[in-house]
């Protein structure tokens, strides 16, 4: 038998699912259950000694999570993932893996306004403390490492700036630190960026956007690109150290290059404890079937609506790296040839109060604090999802008062324009 | 041959094509990664050998131990190396004085000697380095989903429900686009610093 090469599009179809062997159903099945029966007292202690392969409590692993869980890690080129109850959590759970209280990550600044509140605040009560980069400017990253780093943290397109990150500059930044490059991958998809392929170690999303679609379940995902060694030193003791949770088994040796996704598993998902409902896993997997016809329109039409705001009088300014002429447009075309995703900010001549205007003027687009669904999205940051940082802070991370953020959909995209234009006239 | 990343063909004909296998190396101990590959691999239907010249007069699930390869009674077909790779060339070497010759040396999971894979090789037998077969079998059966794992295998039959000691179908159709060829690469670059 030779070996055809799936591609990308059959892999969002089929990776990590199979007819279910009890009855035949083609879907994957939605597996509501808490629990599953042990065949006898020694499959029992095999299972929770993690000496064979099953399923044992949905807060450890569930049979609908994983083949999320599969189906991503084949799309992402990892070696294998974990789903749990939303991106926050993925953040929460990798980290735990990697900092003990007193240790530094390092973060571009350019990052969604719920990532920089929980580094900020959630995590110093941690004792994990951030240590701020510029995503623009690569010699940050490079001055911020010390020999309490533990992890650099960036978004491959960020949240709400649309600026793009040089994945590959991070990484060689990561390496010659000896630590982990963590990639959130939210606002890509690996439809336009594969961020393993450029140097990072650990992929995160928050599924409850593009990966899902369609606004209708939170969840997350951690992606093991099974690339970093963690027992070169003994920087990670969760994964290079006999663990007293399970009889002193140490990870790496056990599990090899897909290590960090079990001990998020089995160290962090089962102890912290934010579990995946099966049926949202059932719900990104169907949104993910879809992902590279969803995701091209989303670029396409984002673009021709980038290009008609750059034309309208009462803008100021497009933030959209698929543009021409945008500082990022050289790094769009590097790392997301396909297109720049479809979330961008812009500004209008008329300040603060023509962002506020323009919001409730607008008919089609829905107000709210969410991306990446099928309807075409709107916010203003400054007051909303950004609104607990400084001003300073805010214009840093993409957000100043005069930007308003959109999320374009899958609708027409005449549509999407004229409700625009009748708003900007508003 | 390159021993830094495998076809699923070439791993699968291997895990397809052998049935005696000796552990050497194999610990009583319930926690070490050799215990739990020894008692799957028996569970898939394997017959499994243990090798531990310190544990002989005991056994591993019901197989007793054996001091060394020369003492198995019966033709082996792999020897599955659970050493550090220090001690990997001694060990092809007293493999290579058995009749009939193993088909195949398996190096464990952090284990590579590519002068001890070389003389097998010459020798005609196949090697394996760096893997776990369970891990593996487990994915290529793709048994191992459960834990979120890329088995990097398709397949889009209905799979029978597994049984204690029953051998899983391996045949499934292998995917280059969900290739982990980072990690790979990644393997490559630590024994070039090594
Ligand atoms: C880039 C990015 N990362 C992480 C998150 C957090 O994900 P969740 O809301 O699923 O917890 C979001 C949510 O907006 C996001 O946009």
């Amino acid at each position: 038998m030779t070996d055809r090469l799936p591609g990308f599009a059959t892999l969002a179809i089929h990776a990590g699912a199979q007819p279910d062997p009890t009855t035949g159903a083609r879907a994957t099945p939605i597996y509501q259950t808490t629990s599953f029966v042990f065949n006898d007292a020694d499959h029992a202690a095999s299972l929770f000694g993690l000496q064979a392969f099953g399923n044992i409590y949905t807060r450890i692993g569930n049979p609908t999570n994983a083949v999320l869980e599969e189906r991503v890690a084949a799309l992402e080129g990892g070696t294998a993932a974990l789903a749990v109850a939303s991106g926050h959590a993925a953040q929460v759970v990798a980290l735990q893996m990697l900092l003990r209280p007193g240790d530094e990550f390092i973060a571009a600044r350019q990052l969604y306004g719920g990532s920089i509140n929980q580094f900020t605040h959630a995590f110093k009560s941690f004792g994990w403390n951030v240590v701020w980069a510029d995503g623009d400017d690569i010699s940050t990253f490079e001055q911020a490492v010390s020999p309490r780093t533990k992890a650099i943290f960036i978004e491959s397109l960020a949240n709400p700036g649309g600026s793009v990150t040089d994945i590959e500059a991070v990484s060689a930044v990561a390496r010659k630190a000896g630590v982990p490059l963590i990639v959130d991958n939210t606002l890509a998809t690996p439809y336009l960026i594969r961020p393993i392929d450029h140097g990072a170690d650990i992929v995160l999303h928050s599924a409850t956007k593009f990966l899902g679609g369609h606004g209708n379940s939170i969840a997350g995902i951690i992606v093991d690109a099974g690339t970093f060694d963690w027992s070169r030193d003994n920087k990670y003791p969760m994964l290079s150290e006999p663990r007293p949770e399970y009889h002193g088994i140490k990870l790496q040796e056990t599990f090899g290059n897909f290590a960090f996704a079990i001990a998020c598993r089995v160290l962090g998902l089962r102890d912290l404890g934010p579990a995946l409902s099966p049926f949202n896993a059932f719900m990104i997997l169907t949104g993910i079937e879809t992902l590279p016809l969803r995701m091209q329109r989303h670029c396409d039409n984002a673009r021709a609506v980038a290009e008609w705001l750059s034309a309208h009088p009462a803008v100021a300014a497009v933030n959209y790296a698929g543009l021409a002429g945008n500082r990022y447009n050289n790094l769009a075309r590097k790392y997301a040839p396909k297109g720049a995703g479809a979330v961008f900010t812009f500004s209008l001549k008329g300040g603060y109060d023509a962002g506020v205007s323009l919001v409730s003027n607008l008919k089609l687009f829905s107000h709210l604090a969410n991306i990446g669904d099928t309807r075409s999205l709107v916010i203003h940051p400054a007051s909303t999802t950004h609104s607990q940082l400084d001003d300073a802070a805010k214009t840093k991370a993409g957000a100043g008062p005069d930007i308003v953020r959109v999320s374009i959909g899958l609708e027409d995209k005449d549509d999407i324009i004229a409700d625009l234009d009748q708003a900007l006239q508003g | 041959m390159n021993h830094d990343t495998y076809d699923d063909d070439y791993i699968r004909g291997i895990l397809n094509g052998v049935k005696t296998i000796a552990m050497v190396g194999a610990s009583p101990v319930n926690v070490r990664p050799s215990y739990f590959a020894f008692k799957y691999l028996a569970q898939r239907g394997y017959d499994m050998i243990p090798v531990n010249p310190g544990q002989v007069g005991k056994s591993l699930v019901g197989k007793p131990f054996v001091a060394s390869l020369r003492d198995i009674d019966r033709p082996v077909d792999m020897v599955d190396i659970f050493r550090n790779a220090d001690a990997a060339l001694a060990l092809v070497e007293e493999a290579l004085s058995l009749t009939p010759l193993p088909k195949v040396i398996w190096m464990q999971l952090g284990v590579r000697n590519d002068k001890a894979a070389a003389m097998a090789e010459a020798a005609g037998l196949k090697v394996v380095m760096n893997r776990c077969p369970k891990i593996e079998y487990g994915r290529l059966s793709s048994e191992i989903s459960w834990m979120g794992v890329n088995s990097r295998t398709l397949s889009a039959k209905r799979a029978p429900i597994p049984t204690q000691g029953m051998r899983l179908s391996l045949n499934r159709v292998s995917v280059g686009g969900g290739g982990t060829g980072a990690a790979d690469r990644a393997a490559q670059d630590k024994k070039d610093s090594a």
